[in-house]
C-alpha cells in the first residue's frame, strides 16, 4: 500500500519520470517515512497497552522477592515494559529500595528503562533491518543485567541518600483499568510520542537518502572503522555529555553507519547518549551520593565499551 | 474538598494541574489545588509514578493523565 501511495505521489501528482535519480530518492523518502511512521504508531500503541498491565506497583511487587542474577534479568525486562517518565525515576528508585529490592536489581531496572526503547527499536528495524534491531535489544538488556550485577557486588548501600531509607510507603491497591482506560492511555501516549519525534524520523530518513549518493564512504572508515581500537571508547566519551532521547539519536546513527562506522561503535554511541546523560545524573543525584554516581557511570561506560568491541568483533 | 497534584515538575504534571483547575471551573466548584513536588511527601501517598492526583487524601490516579471525564467523576 505504501508503494502504491508513493507511486501515486511521485509519478501522478508531481509527474516525475521513472528511473531518474531525484525521482528514486523522493520515492524512497516518501515510502520510508510512511512505513516507519506506520510502524511507530502500531508498535507504540501496542507497547502502551502492554504497559498498562505493568504499573509501577506491580513491578515493585514482582521484584521485591528477587535475588541476584534472576532478579537482574527480570528487572531488566520490567524496565522495558514499566511506564514512567524520567521525572518519575526518583520515586521509582525510592519505591523499589523501600520494598526491599536489592540495589543491584534496582539498577538493572533503571538502566534498561531508558536504554531499551521501542521507538529506537522500530527506527533501527525500519532503517537497518531486524538483525541490528535485535542486537540493539539484546545488548541493551545485557548491559542492564551485567551493570546491575556489578553495582550489586560493589556493596554500596550506604551511598544512597539517607532519607531514602526513612521513606515508608503505605500499601496501595493496584489500580485495575478498564479496556477503555487502557485504550485512552495508549492513544494519548502514542500521540504524545509521535508529536515529539516525527521531525527526527523525517530528518533521519532524509539524511539517509541524501548521503546515500553523495558522501565519501571511506571518510569515517579511516577513523572509526573496526580497525581503530580507540573508536569505541571515544564514541562513548562523546556520547555521555550529549543528551537526547533514542529517537533524536537515530539521524546521527544513520549518518554514522552510512559513512562506514562499525556497528558496535555506533551502538555504543547510542547507548551512551540514552543511558548516561548528564541530566539523568542530576536527577539521580537526589537519591545517590556522588561516589555511587561515579561507580554507576564507570561501570556503564566500561560495559557499553565492551559491548561495542564485542559486536565489532563478531559482525 | 482537598486536591493535591503530585509531581516533581514535569510537563505532564503541569498538564494534570491545568486539567484539574479547568474541570473545577466547569463544575463551578471552589477547591484548594495544591502542587506537591517534594519526594518524601509524594511517596507518603504510596505513589511511585507521577503525575498523580489525590482527592481528600485518596490517590485517584497515578502515572498517567486521566481523561477529562475521569477527572470530572473524581471531583464531582
Amino acid at each position: 500500500m505504501f508503494e502504491w501511495i508513493a507511486d501515486l505521489v511521485v509519478y501522478q501528482w508531481i509527474g516525475l519520470t521513472k528511473g531518474e535519480h531525484l525521482t528514486e530518492a523522493l520515492h524512497f523518502f516518501i515510502y520510508d517515512v510512511m512505513k516507519i511512521l506506520f510502524l511507530l504508531t502500531v508498535i507504540i500503541y501496542a507497547v502502551s497497552i502492554i504497559r498498562s498491565f505493568f504499573p509501577p506497583e506491580r513491578t515493585k511487587k514482582i521484584l521485591s522477592h528477587k535475588r541476584e542474577f534472576l532478579g537482574n534479568i527480570v528487572a531488566a525486562l520490567l524496565g522495558v515494559v514499566t511506564p514512567f517518565c524520567s521525572c518519575s525515576a526518583v520515586p521509582m528508585f525510592i519505591g523499589l529500595v523501600e520494598s526491599g529490592v536489592p540495589l543491584g536489581v534496582t539498577f538493572s531496572f533503571l538502566i534498561s528503562s531508558p536504554m531499551v526503547n521501542e521507538v529506537a527499536l522500530v527506527m533501527l528495524f525500519g532503517l537497518f533491518g531486524w538483525k541490528i534491531a535485535g542486537i540493539y535489544m539484546a545488548t541493551g538488556l545485557t548491559v542492564a543485567v551485567v551493570g546491575g550485577m556489578m553495582i550489586g557486588r560493589a556493596k554500596m548501600e550506604d551511598q544512597v541518600a539517607d532519607y531514602v531509607y526513612q521513606v515508608k510507603l503505605p500499601e496501595t491497591e493496584i489500580e485495575s483499568l478498564t479496556w477503555q482506560q487502557r485504550h485512552d492511555y495508549a492513544l494519548q501516549y502514542t500521540k504524545d510520542i509521535l508529536k515529539k519525534i516525527w521531525i527526527y524520523v523525517i530528518v533521519a530518513i532524509a539524511i539517509g537518502g541524501l548521503i546515500h549518493g553523495y558522501a565519501p564512504e571511506d571518510f569515517l572508515v579511516r577513523y572509526a572503522g573496526p580497525d581503530n581500537l580507540f573508536a569505541v571508547p571515544l564514541a562513548v566519551l562523546i556520547g555521555v555529555p550529549l543528551y537526547s532521547n533514542a529517537a533524536g539519536t537515530i539521524p546521527i546513527v544513520h549518518v554514522l553507519m552510512e559513512k562506514g562506522m562499525a556497528v558496535g561503535t555506533v551502538l555504543a554511541f547510542m547507548m551512551a547518549v540514552t543511558a548516561l546523560s548528564v541530566p539523568e545524573m542530576i536527577i539521580l543525584k537526589q537519591v545517590l551520593k556522588p561516589k555511587l554516581i561515579g561507580v554507576f557511570v564507570g561501570i556503564m561506560a566500561v560495559t557499553i565499551t565492551f559491548v561495542g568491541y564485542l559486536f565489532n568483533a563478531i559482525l | 474538598m482537598e486536591i493535591k497534584v503530585l509531581g516533581a515538575g514535569c510537563a505532564k504534571c503541569n498538564q494534570l494541574e491545568a486539567l484539574v483547575k479547568q474541570t473545577l471551573q466547569e463544575l463551578g466548584k471552589e477547591a484548594n489545588v495544591e502542587k506537591v513536588t517534594d519526594f518524601p511527601t509524594i511517596m507518603s501517598f504510596g505513589v511511585m509514578a507521577t503525575p498523580a492526583l489525590v482527592v481528600d487524601g485518596k490517590v485517584k490516579v497515578s502515572g498517567r493523565i486521566p481523561s477529562a471525564a475521569e477527572v470530572k467523576s473524581f471531583l464531582g
